[in-house]
């Protein structure tokens, strides 16, 4: 078990226990948000509520520790709602966005919602790359800036959101969760 | 919001706003056909004088795109989200319609015959 005990001994189930509760509470966000679409006429176009997650996240576990909680939450997600192709975008544009803030997050001077507004962006630049690449046709790359700027307010929304909500969450883990 | 913030976000929408608008002028010409390409093969060109309704049956599904007063438009699909149906008419050079599931892309083009003509007759 030595895998475990890397994790930080007797505190890895709890650990185990913030990153399940972490995922199934990303997965509910993307689900509700199937419920609330916002049609402006730009496909690819969400909330990203469950972005806040990963935003959180960052905050209170370990990198890799968010990056499987992101990337379960959307395999999970693609196998149960979407397709193989709806997942490539999700996955694509996950990846990116979390290069993307875990960057940020380690260069001082970026608060929670200018990492989340980079994110927001970030996803969506990884969505068209991935369809570039499916389409086989780069003339797509036209919806990228009302995109970009789609992403950037959404992600600007949830990073305002996880800002007032982060206090309260690592009240209650400091003791639990190292960094 | 802290200083990097800003800066950020000044970054990332001036490059935005400069992509629009580096888009915007080479949509500023008017396209004389449309080519519809499927998985980043040509499926066909058509011209946008004629008016027509152009079905395009493939593995993926079926759409239809109208031609009409000049303008291309997709009337109808079968993918599940629809998304290609909510877009605009275009009849600007480079302009786009994409119906992502079916991975098919409708572009207008400017294609000058006149001149394809006296390549053909000079070769």
């Amino acid at each position: 078990m030595g895998f475990l005990n890397n994790l930080g001994g007797i505190k890895v189930s709890r650990r185990v226990t913030y990153a399940a509760i972490l995922v199934a509470l990303a997965m509910t966000f993307s689900y509700i948000e199937v419920l609330i679409p916002i049609n402006i006429g730009l496909p690819g176009m969400k909330l990203g509520l469950a972005n806040l997650i990963v935003l959180i996240g960052f905050y209170i576990l370990r990198p890799q520790e968010v990056f499987f909680i992101s990337l379960i939450r959307i395999l999970l997600m693609g196998c149960l709602f979407g397709n193989g192709l709806s997942l490539m975008y999700s996955l694509s544009g996950g990846i990116v966005s979390y290069i993307i803030m875990l960057t940020l997050k380690n260069i001082k001077g970026f608060s929670i919602v200018g990492i989340s507004i980079a994110g927001g962006a970030g996803h969506n630049i990884g969505q068209i790359l991935a369809a570039i690449w499916i389409i086989q046709n780069d003339k797509i790359i036209y919806y990228l800036p009302p995109l970009m700027i789609a992403g950037m307010i959404t992600g600007a929304l949830i990073g305002f959101l996880a800002k007032r909500i982060l206090p309260t969450i690592s009240k209650g883990s400091q003791k639990i969760l190292i960094k | 919001m802290k200083k990097k913030d800003i800066y950020l976000v000044l970054v990332l929408g001036i490059a935005a706003i400069l992509m629009f608008v580096f888009i915007n002028i080479s949509h500023q010409t008017a396209g004389n056909n449309i080519k519809i390409t499927i998985d980043g093969k040509v499926y066909g060109t058509y011209s946008l004088q004629e008016d027509q309704v152009i079905e395009v049956k493939e593995d993926l599904g079926i759409n239809r795109v109208q031609i009409k007063n000049g303008k291309a438009k997709m009337i109808e699909a079968d993918c599940p989200d629809g998304y290609c149906m909510d877009q605009n008419e275009i009849s600007k050079e480079n302009e786009t319609i994409v119906c992502l599931p079916h991975k098919l892309v409708v572009e207008v083009i400017l294609e000058n015959r006149i001149d394809n003509e006296i390549d053909g007759i000079s070769k």
